[in-house]
């Protein structure tokens, strides 16, 4: 490593101090002159008619300047929120879109639903005057549970969705499924829920919009993770704004998990509304708003079967899925149950027959979405845990079943049966080093001294991969998707050396300031301090599809390789020309470019003044500048993968599990900062932990009513519920068809981790008959596990 | 919040006289009525700020035991040296309210007089035999607790301290709630001569004593002695987090981890 900023190196994030100090600059920082405040009016029901909004009494209540509702954003023909992915069922019809519409337009379908919005001068005259507005509700019965909703007799979310399903959706092959069934030795099955969980980023929501009446430009500044894609769906379909009339600004962002992906209403609202009355307009949501109207993640419920022949070598899966969708449909909602879930189902299995479907139905609940993983977390769970228990039926070792049934390296690129092509992973060594790693030899030795203390130790495996990067564009638009997912980059040259680097990737926590700068400083050897990463700002990005999907540096990684090829090459030419020496005679390395076989060489920087002060400069062949941009269409999905290893000891008495021991062996392709990397992996594992023991989303049935709405409620994973981990990575295995062969890091931890930390737990339970506990495994419902023994296992 | 105004008295008497208010609230730590203030589900017409009053404040030893100003913050009893000298069960209680945050706000008045049916504090004046002091008057801990969110303070009274008795052996043993980290159930066993008390908080709307538990104890005190023992689980709380037959498992365990720890 030539540079000690370059490539491999564990660089502290340059974007810390900034963090550290207060000094980040977040949507509810930005204040403009004369700014007004907008607070929502919610409803309180999660499904009733709105027979009438009376807002004289709010109008005339101090600081007030506009109430504006539903009505009006109708009246001034605003559209509905888009879908950013369409699905189609089993009988080719496309899934039900109902209306999305930022203010409701006569009902509201859940507890949050915004009906109208108060605008004062300042946010506590908002409130104020916000509960002053009566509105007139009847209420109507409401669902929230997907496994009633798809009952006869449940109460409908949307006239246009009968039953209530979005879509019923398959893949893969059911004749070949039900074939090798047939011909089992073995079947083993699960019934599964996957909890319903709120993303809770640590900034909540945000938005401020501006409109300027001299040229007629409109500015959302949101927490976004993708600003581009915001300004194409709000202008496109929403307001009806053209994009070189519309700026999005995503600052510095708290955190997303997903949750900042989708376009929301009050971005439109804090947009139309700026427009409307004059002025800027600023929203925040407080802690309550987040947990009522962040989009959710996960819940599912779900049946599934493997079968295996006599030696436990799986011979098909079986799935089936309900889906909980929420009240409507989220920017990519429809993608997540399906391209995003059942395609992962192959997991790191030859399982040669599989067959997936997937009913998606509305509820009165806030709408659910990606949360990180997004799909693929939701894949592992079933798959890792029906993995157990297949263990179990077909009486092997658990690393033993998934080590006789794991996708050969030399089978790589590997196409599973559902839609995915591997191109590269070695599960089988994650498994080898791993099982030393944690002393797996020494576990039944371990599970003793726990029981000595009267503890209930167990183990539990998750050997899962994922896909990132979603791609290629023209793939996935075949699969529904309604927009490209490629990645932009440019990057300048400054005239005394320095570099900006303008990304349509988006930072909220990544590290993208340090990453990105640290490829730019190995490619062509200036300092990283001299190379600035810009993002977030549709004024000054040429284009950008954001991040998610752990797509930064697999997809906007790779647009800047190519825009920094791009770079390179111009610089080569300009130094031949200075250097008086042929084109095919420059070396370059280390951003010095060299006459071969002499001393004769340049600086980059040397190239770059030249380029803007272009006095001994090809002007005939070239335009002054070093300043190049570049669109990446990745090939294939990004698949990394990894063995997870989870021991927990459980207190009998009080049915308490504590997670004493977590460690991960990860392949991510390449590595351009371990500790960066190392920090995703840990936030993962915490969210991972956090689903299976901990984080749980509860509405009340009967009430429709959020249960889990507060910290109090909510159970968010702390640093002591966690034990420290032990993370590991091989580099062995790189992506085989992006430049930089980097696979993402980004939902590894959070995708793997839960299904190891419940094998854990069901391994520990084992001597009590358990075979499946849903997550969280809270202490009751393991204590409850513990007294519904059958006494004589329980006397053991 | 809605609007209110704010005093800062420095004498209890002042405070007593700004409380007169009916729809004046007292401001000790601020960890529950901030909160509530902030989502706008109380709005009181003045708060009367007890921070600066003085002779609110202090821990000392008194004869057979310690007195606690009832503007004494949590983390202030939990690392007094004295309160870890005398009753170190009530300093190891005071390290395990809330967070560290909490600790540092949240005062033992504040706590007592709100009479939140987890909170820990309760089980402690019932299990020590304190007395709760206020501006008019001495209520024994036992009759300070009514019900849930109840005491027996009048309209404006304020809690002026605490006495504590030093017991011969204590512990007090907590199965916290994952999220909020309130008590689900805690039991505080205090061992005062022949004397057990078992006080459990959290499980119920207000702290309540186990005498089946305190006979058993009496006789021997060791946690063999509550085997077989258990409270009904009718009249328990249940909620997301604990149903009434796991908070009443749960009051056997708490139990006799707090007798293990008392030693």
């Amino acid at each position: 490593m030539a540079n000690p900023n370059g490539v491999g190196a564990s660089v502290r994030r340059l974007e810390d101090p900034r963090f550290l100090t207060g000094r980040g600059n977040y949507t509810d920082d930005f204040k403009r002159p004369n700014m007004t405040h907008l607070v929502h009016v919610r409803s309180p029901y999660p499904h009733a008619l709105v027979k009438g909004i009376d807002a004289s009494a709010a109008l005339a209540a101090p600081g007030v300047v506009a109430v504006l509702t539903g009505a009006d954003m109708e009246a001034d023909k605003v559209g509905s929120l888009p879908c950013g992915w369409q699905i189609h069922s089993k009988d080719g019809s496309p899934m039900k879109e109902p209306g999305h519409f930022p203010l409701a337009r006569g009902r509201v379908r859940y507890v949050g639903d915004a009906v109208a919005v108060v605008i004062a001068e300042t946010k506590d005259q908002a409130r104020d005057a916000a509960e002053l507005v009566v509105v007139d509700y009847e209420e109507l019965p409401a669902v929230t549970a997907s496994t009633r909703a798809v009952t006869a007799e449940a109460p409908q979310v949307h006239d246009e969705a009968p039953g209530n399903l979005c879509y019923d959706w398959h893949l893969g092959d059911k004749a070949a499924v039900d074939a090798a069934f047939a011909q089992a030795a073995h079947v083993a099955t699960i019934d599964l829920v996957n909890n319903r969980l709120v993303p809770n980023a640590m900034e909540p929501r945000a938005a401020l919009g501006e409109y300027d009446p001299s040229n007629g430009e409109y500015t959302l500044t949101t927490t976004s993770q993708n600003p581009h894609v915001i300004r194409l769906l709000m202008g496109a379909f929403v307001l009806g704004i053209p994009e070189h009339k519309l700026r999005v600004v995503a600052p510095d962002v708290g955190g997303g998990f997903g949750s900042k992906i989708f376009h929301y209403g009050e971005e439109a609202v804090v947009t139309w509304a700026a427009k409307k009355i004059g002025r800027p307009v600023k929203w925040t949501a407080d802690r309550s708003e987040s947990f009522l109207t962040d989009a959710h993640g996960r819940d599912h419920v779900s049946h599934a079967e493997m079968a295996m022949d006599q030696d436990g070598h799986f011979l098909a899966l079986r799935v089936s899925t309900l889906a909980n969708l929420g009240a409507y449909l989220s920017t990519f909602a429809p993608s997540i149950p399906t391209y995003l879930y059942a395609t992962l189902l192959a997991g790191q299995y030859k399982t040669p027959a599989i067959y997936a479907e997937v009913k998606a139905v509305f509820t009165n609940t806030a709408p659910v979405d990606a949360y990180r993983g997004a799909g693929r977390p939701e894949a592992c769970y079933l798959i890792e845990r029906l993995v157990d228990i297949a263990a179990g039926v077909a009486g092997l070792d658990r690393a033993e079943i998934r080590r006789r049934n794991f996708i050969p390296a030399s089978a790589m690129p590997y196409q599973t049966p559902v839609a995915l092509q591997y191109d590269s992973g070695d599960f089988a060594k994650n498994l080898d080093i791993a099982l030393p790693l944690v002393d797996y030899d020494g576990f039944a030795a371990r599970k003793a001294a726990s029981k000595a203390k009267g503890k209930l130790r167990g183990i539990g495996f998750s050997t899962y991969i994922e896909a990132c990067g979603i791609a290629p564009s023209n793939v996935a638009g075949a699969l529904g998707a309604r927009a490209g997912l490629y990645e932009c980059a440019e990057v300048r040259f400054h005239p005394t050396g320095s570099v900006t680097v303008f990304t349509g990737s988006h930072s909220h926590g990544q590290g993208h300031e340090t990453t990105f700068a640290q490829l730019v400083a190995e490619r062509f050897g200036v300092p990283i301090e001299n190379v600035e990463i810009v993002h977030g700002d549709t004024a000054k990005i040429p284009f950008g599809m954001g991040t998610y999907g752990s797509r930064s540096l697999a997809v906007g990684g790779s647009a800047l390789v190519k825009a920094m090829d791009k770079v390179e090459r111009k610089a080569k030419k300009i130094a031949a020309h200075m250097l008086e020496a042929a084109e095919t005679d420059i070396e370059v390395k280390d951003g010095r470019f060299t006459v071969a076989g002499t001393d004769k060489s340049l600086g980059i920087g040397d190239i770059a003044l030249q380029a803007y002060v272009p006095h001994n400069f090809p002007l005939d062949e070239l335009e002054p500048g070093l300043d190049e941009q570049a669109f990446y269409d990745p090939k294939n999905f990004t698949y990394p993968n990894g063995c997870h290893v989870c021991e927990v000891e459980i207190d009998p008495d009080t049915g308490v599990t504590q997670v004493v021991a977590f460690s991960a062996v990860d392949d991510f392709g390449n590595v351009i900062n371990p500790l960066i990397v190392e920090g995703q992996v840990h936030g993962g594992i915490v969210q991972g932990i956090g689903q299976a023991l901990l984080e749980n989303c509860v509405y009340d049935d009967e009430s429709g009513q959020l249960l889990t709405g507060s910290y109090m409620d909510y159970c968010m994973p702390r640093a002591d519920d966690v034990p420290s981990f032990t993370v590991r990575y091989h580099e062995d295995q790189p992506c085989t068809h992006n430049p930089l062969g980097v696979k993402g890091c980004g939902e590894a931890g959070t995708i793997g981790a839960s299904a190891a930390v419940m094998n854990a737990v069901v391994d520990a339970l084992s001597a009590f008959g358990v075979t499946h506990l849903d997550m969280p495994a809270t202490p009751e419902k393991v204590w409850r596990a513990i007294q519904n023994a059958t006494p004589a296992l329980a006397a053991e | 919040m809605y609007a209110f105004t704010y005093q800062r008295p420095s004498t209890l008497a002042d405070a007593v006289a700004a409380a007169q208010d009916e729809d004046a609230k007292l401001l000790g730590g601020g960890q529950t009525l901030l909160p509530t203030l902030k989502q706008r589900l109380a709005q009181p017409s003045a708060l009367v700020d007890l921070s600066g009053v003085a002779e609110m404040k202090g821990i000392k030893a008194v004869d057979g035991g310690l007195e606690i100003g009832a503007f004494t913050r949590h983390a202030e009893v939990a690392h007094s040296d004295l309160v870890k000298a005398t009753i170190p069960a009530l300093a190891s209680l005071a390290e395990g309210i809330g967070d560290r945050q909490v600790r540092n706000m949240g005062t033992m008045g504040g706590s007592i007089a709100n009479a939140d049916p987890s909170a820990d504090y309760p089980s402690a004046v019932v299990a020590l035999k304190a007395t709760v002091t206020t501006d008019r008057r001495t209520i024994a801990g036992d009759d300070f607790f009514t019900g849930m969110f109840e005491t027996a303070l009048e309209p404006g009274e304020i809690v002026k301290s605490v006495r504590f008795s030093t017991p011969d052996k204590a512990a007090y043993a907590k199965f916290r709630n994952p999220a909020s980290r309130y008590a689900i159930v805690g039991v505080f066993v205090a061992k005062h001569g022949a004397e057990v008390r078992v006080a459990v908080t959290g499980a119920a709307g207000s702290v309540f004593r186990v005498p089946a538990f305190e006979a058993a104890l009496a006789a021997n005190f060791t946690a063999e002695a509550l085997n077989g023992l258990s409270v009904s689980a009718d009249d328990l709380n249940a909620d997301l987090h604990a149903s009434a037959d796991y908070r009443a498992h749960l009051v056997t365990v708490m139990a006799k981890r707090a007798v293990e720890a008392a030693g």
